[in-house]
């Protein structure tokens, strides 16, 4: 085991290296000046000089991406064109909200989601089945900023009952200690943001867990069918325990290793991916920070967040790699 | 864990493969529903001078915002667009640029994967392990990210989604295809091939390849649905198809401000269209998929 | 268990949907005000856009200002002033007793400072701005001199009958030198100025907190907080107002308009600007955008006709503005009434074109600015519209945009065919317009005004003679034939003049419109 965790976390550190040439690279290929680009087109000659010098950008391109590496290891990915903050500072301040979101996007992905499979696995071939699998197709082929667009429409345009969008109502203020809204407030004890925050974080969960959602009733029901049909479950069967029992102890407790797994990939892919759910609901993550960064061609911002969300991705991705080898007895390092 | 032993006969491709595939394949409803749909599409992007009642892009500024046949307007059956363009007819051609947007992205990236999939997989070796890193690294971000990191290197506009896309999407069949040709370049007909001294090139075009093809057409009609998907989420961040070109996406870009205005057709009828074409595509994959191959279904 | 906590969340979420629709009572009066975009930078000296300006309005205070929604100068941090019989020394005599939030006393010093940094680049905090304002319109002071504490002397190099109008600019607002000093090349974040407002807190992206000056000198702010929100999506900003999380919005939907007006917990503050939105063809030969066509006036002219301004305005703008056929706005003395506007004829354009040799037309390129502007509300928007226009005339538009600031570097590099792009004035002066915009002076590649590159040398020296003349009537009718001559050579397509709108909750009283686009908001109240 232990070799098998150091492993995989080199191979984490070697493939991040890899994501920083590439987007490095990616940066330097874009025509014209790289101090130019670097800086923005507003920059005077003295900040592009000193950019110059920082950076190292007269250098060859080896060693440039060594300076950078340098700088990148003390969390230094530059300064952003727009607003002149430092890179990793605004990314800190955004991923919180990010990580909020995409974890209640994954609660309301798997609640519904293995209920779902698990009733259509039990009631296999009903209407009930059929239902869900074609809501769960339906799921996978929606854009999401169109649902994300509808659920507007119904739940604060005409039933008036959430927010458009949004963080938090401008007139509650949250203390920033943890960067994580619902935690900030509660520990403050300031239940009014508490629930202020809640409200604005339902409609976004919900356009970005569906894809999710749908992923996982599709596999929690077939992985369930896989397990119904085991010896095991039958036996349990022949000794006459409620058959509550057997779906929920014996039947999805087994299912649950891989629906674990496609859970764990695509709530690290939520992450990164939440673009445009964060856009459409105007949510100040990493997401809208990206397209911001691209709509502005602000590409210290590019580079530093997308190296950022690749780190991010590939965590989540160790975290649930270990926890399966961790459940499964069966595989072997 | 690709490498798992298979029965031999699943590898050879019989003439009757195609027409079990086909008999298997008509009895399932859904794949025959999103077959029409797809028909229906394709009836649509190539006809859509002739069926569609206006202009995508003739602007009537004194017609806009305009109900449609709900309100009793028949002239502009679902309405019209802020430049008083006609609804109807921009989703007709939208299904020209959407189709061929979600097809020419696929081909690009089928065939970009292939390449690094059958290589990778066909010699092995210290060029398989670069490869697959490269693959992995493309993994590790979600791939509408790494499509907007690819447009903003290389520019806004449909024709660069297109390839973003495409790219985006190699990395996957790069892995299906490589995973398909290990298996078949160990079986024996190829140990034969390769004992008769057929030079390599020549094994790999023509043992290999229609081997995978069987993977590969499953893939893109499931592809073909994500990358309509996908341009249409560039096209709504602006970073897709430029105006005034009637894209599903880009339609759809200001509808906060129609939905606030009280004029919601503009903005549930570009994403119905999206639906319903992605909608033929995954159920006719699906179906596609169980048809030709079962022992595919663990894999995608 | 598993039960008890699952409805645990499920009330959770109840009660969130219900809890806390209204805030508390028992917090200071604050007024959030919900805006497009966010400030770039907050030291008056240094920014050249609205979005700034409008915060930097309320913390920061000139020698003279504007009368509350006028634009008729009156003396304010100068209680008054003496100029020299030549038009070319001005003396100052500035307010007593005035203080800069963080305590420093508003002097000549203060003034000198605040001037001379952006004048003189031997200035030890010259090296910390671009000061383009300088730049533009103040390039006729020669220096700023103490004569005593209380007395400051303006020597300009030329006879500018503009100046006094200039100085109610917030680019010669006073700012504290002490706090400068303090801060160096971040001062732009941490703003101290003598005005009704003190700042607090900027979160970059999101919102600026101003408080309530307690020791100010004049009549104190009638709120105790002013909170800036940005809020760049127009829809989004109206939604925030109708529910009561902000008080007050700028530039709503034009489409939302009419259902604003039926709301009855909602006012639409509405006036003339002083301002104008177009589209310049770039004549410029050696710019790098220049193409042959728009060399030839018949095809400039041809655009102009091939354009349904009224179409543009009445559907898009929805009556928010008033078609324009001159550069500078019916509002502003000088205007040329007597002009008859290019009338929408694309039989006469195509003609025209044939004429000049593009039967056929010619592909081009219509650049369009990414954010709402106070002179056009979306850019993009426009665009497309016109994009259509030419194209039925044969003219194949491609729109291009960029972010703001790569926009207007690059318009100023010429490296545009066609770019739309407007104007609010500054000061209430045709100069301001014709002068800036439209001037040889100003089209200078790299930093041009004047982004058609259009030099007349007949139209220089109009405006020359007009910047010494003192007499009014006679410089309206140098404006006047500015404007004319303008109009045949057609450089331009004149779109429309918008009006300011703001809608306020009808809580909020007293909030004035100024013909600027300033923001004021320290005669605003609030009941509950």
């Amino acid at each position: 085991m232990k070799n098998y965790i150091l492993k995989r976390v080199l191979n984490l550190i070697l493939m991040l290296f890899a994501v920083s040439i590439i987007i490095f690279l990616l940066v330097r290929l874009i025509p014209g000046d790289p101090a130019r680009t670097l800086a923005g087109e507003h920059a005077s000659l003295e900040i592009l000089e000193t950019m110059r010098k920082k950076w190292g950008l007269d250098k060859p391109i080896l060693e440039q991406y060594l300076i950078w590496l340098k700088y990148a290891f003390r969390g230094d990915f530059g300064q952003s064109i727009l607003t002149h903050e430092s890179v990793l500072k605004e990314i800190l301040q955004r991923f919180p909200n990010t990580f909020e979101l995409s974890v209640f996007a994954m609660i309301f992905a798997s609640l519904i989601g293995i209920s779902a499979g698990v009733i259509s696995a039990i009631k296999r071939y009903t209407i009930f089945d059929y239902t869900t699998m074609f809501i769960a197709l339906f799921g996978v082929s929606m854009p999401i900023f169109w649902l994300a667009i509808m659920l507007v429409l119904l739940f604060s345009i005409k039933l008036n009952l959430l927010p458009t969008g949004g963080r938090i109502s401008v007139y509650y203020s949250i203390k920033h200690i943890t960067g994580f809204y619902l935690i900030d407030s509660l520990i403050t004890l300031n239940f009014g943001s508490f629930f202020n925050v809640l409200k604005h974080l339902i409609l976004p969960s919900i356009a970005l867990g569906t894809i999710p959602m749908a992923f996982i009733a599709r596999i929690t029901r077939s992985s369930m069918l896989n397990v119904i049909n085991q010896d095991y479950i039958r036996t349990a069967r022949a000794k006459g325990l409620p058959e509550k029992t057997v779906i929920l102890k014996h039947a999805l407790k087994n299912a649950l290793i891989p629906i674990i797994t496609s859970a764990g990939t695509e709530f690290a892919m939520l992450m990164g991916g939440a673009v445009l759910t964060e856009t459409i609901f105007s949510w100040p993550g990493l997401g809208t920070y990206i397209v911001q960064a691209v709509n502005a061609r602000d590409y210290p911002v590019i580079q530093g967040a997308v190296i950022f969300v690749a780190l991010i991705v590939a965590i989540v991705n160790l975290i649930v790699d270990l926890v399966y080898a961790y459940i499964d007895p069966r595989i072997k390092y | 864990m690709e490498e798992e032993t298979l029965e031999n006969e699943e590898l050879v491709i019989s003439e009757s493969f195609f027409g079990e595939s086909f008999r298997a394949l008509r009895k399932n409803k859904s794949a025959l529903i999103g077959l029409a749909i797809i028909i229906i599409l394709i009836f649509v992007a190539i006809f859509a001078h002739l069926i569609s009642p206006y202009s995508p892009i003739k602007q009537d500024l004194y017609n806009n915002l305009k109900p449609g046949f709900w309100a009793g307007n028949f002239k502009n059956f679902l309405g019209t667009d802020e430049f008083g363009r006609d609804l109807l007819s921009r989703i007709i051609y939208g299904a020209r640029v959407s189709l061929s947007v979600g097809v020419i992205a696929v081909i690009i990236g089928i065939f970009l994967g292939s390449l690094i999939g059958i290589f990778s997989g066909f010699y092995g070796g210290t060029l398989d392990n670069i490869l697959m890193r490269i693959t992995d690294i493309m993994f590790a971000l979600p791939s509408i990210l790494l499509a907007i990191v690819i447009v903003s290197v290389l520019g806004r506009g449909l024709s660069k989604a297109m390839i973003a896309i495409g790219i985006t999407y190699s990395p996957q069949i790069a892995r299906v295809v490589r995973s398909e040709t290990i298996m078949v370049k160990n079986t024996e007909f190829i140990e034969a091939a390769k004992a008769i001294g057929a030079p390599k090139l020549r094994i790999l075009r023509v043992h290999v390849l229609p081997n995978v093809l069987s993977v590969i057409i499953v893939y893109t009609t499931l592809s073909i649905g994500s990358a309509i998907l996908d341009a249409a989420a560039l096209g709504f961040l602006g970073l897709g198809a430029q105006p005034p070109t009637a894209e599903w996406g880009a339609m759809l870009a200001n509808s906060n401000h129609y939905i606030t205005g009280g004029y919601w057709w503009v903005a549930t009828f570009p994403g119905i269209a999206i639906l319903i074409s992605v909608l033929g595509f995954n159920l006719f994959g699906d179906g596609l998929r169980d048809a030709i191959d079962p022992r595919l279904r663990k894999k995608m | 268990m598993k039960r008890i906590l699952l409805l645990t969340v499920v009330a959770v979420l109840l009660v969130s949907l219900f809890y806390g629709c209204t805030p508390k009572a028992s917090q200071p009066v604050t007024l959030v005000f919900a805006k497009a975009g966010d400030a770039v930078e907050l030291d008056p000296a240094d920014v050249t856009d609205g979005e700034s300006v409008t915060v930097m309005n309320n913390i920061f205070e000139g020698l003279v200002r504007y009368k509350p929604g006028t634009t008729e100068i009156e003396p304010w941090l100068a209680t008054s002033w003496d100029v020299s019989s030549d038009g070319l020394s001005w003396t100052f005599h500035l307010r007593q007793g005035v203080k800069f939030h963080d305590g420093t006393p508003f002097n000549a010093d203060a003034v000198v400072f605040s001037y001379e940094r952006q004048r003189d680049p031997e200035h030890p905090f010259h090296k910390y701005g671009k000061w383009e304002y300088w730049g533009y319109c103040f390039s006729e002071i020669a220096k700023t001199e103490k004569v005593d504490d209380y007395t400051v002397k303006i020597t300009l190099s030329r006879p500018f009958a503009p100046f006094i109008s200039t100085m109610a600019m917030f680019t010669v607002n006073v700012v504290s030198p002490t706090n400068c000093e303090k801060w160096g090349d971040q001062w732009f974040a941490h703003p101290v100025g003598t005005g009704p407002f003190k700042f607090v807190e900027w979160v970059k992206g999101d919102h600026i907190t101003l408080e309530k000056n307690q020791d100010y000198w004049g009549e104190k702010a009638k709120i105790d907080k002013l909170i800036f929100k940005v809020v760049p999506d127009a829809s989004q900003r109206y939604l925030a107002l109708q529910k009561g999380e902000v008080q007050g919005i700028e530039f709503p939907n034009p489409d939302d308009l009419s259902k604003i007006e039926q709301d009855p917990n909602l006012a639409i503050l509405s006036q003339p600007g002083v301002n104008v939105g177009y589209l310049a063809m770039n004549v410029g030969e050696d710019t790098p955008g220049f193409q042959k066509p728009f060399g030839d006036v018949r095809v400039r002219q041809a655009i102009n006709y091939a354009i349904n301004k009224k179409a543009i305005v009445d559907q898009l703008y929805k009556g928010t503005a008033v078609v324009a056929k001159n550069p500078i706005p019916p509002t502003l003395w000088g205007y040329n009434d007597a002009i008859q506007d290019y009338e929408y004829n694309p039989t006469k354009a195509k003609e025209l074109l044939k004429e000049a040799g593009y039967p056929d037309g010619f592909k081009t390129q219509l650049w369009a600015m990414p954010v709402s502007r106070p002179y056009m509300f979306d850019p993009q928007k426009i665009a497309t519209a016109i994009q259509a226009d030419l194209k039925a005339v044969g003219i194949d538009a491609e729109i291009v945009s960029y972010d703001w600031g790569t926009y207007l570097q690059k318009t100023e590099n010429g490296e545009h065919p066609m770019a739309l792009l407007g104007w609010t004035a500054d000061y209430a002066d045709p100069d301001n317009f014709l002068y800036v915009l439209l001037d040889s002076d100003s089209a200078t590649v790299g930093s041009a005004g004047n982004i058609a590159f259009y030099r007349n040398p007949e139209v220089h020296k109009l405006n020359m003679e007009s910047q010494k003349e003192t007499d009014q009537a006679k410089r309206i009718e140098l404006y006047k034939q500015v404007q004319q001559i303008v109009h045949d050579d057609a450089p331009w397509v004149t779109l429309a003049h918008a009006k300011q709108i703001l809608v306020f909750s009808k809580k909020v009283q007293g909030f004035v419109l100024y013909p600027t686009g300033d923001y004021h908001f320290e005669s605003v109240t609030i009941s509950q």
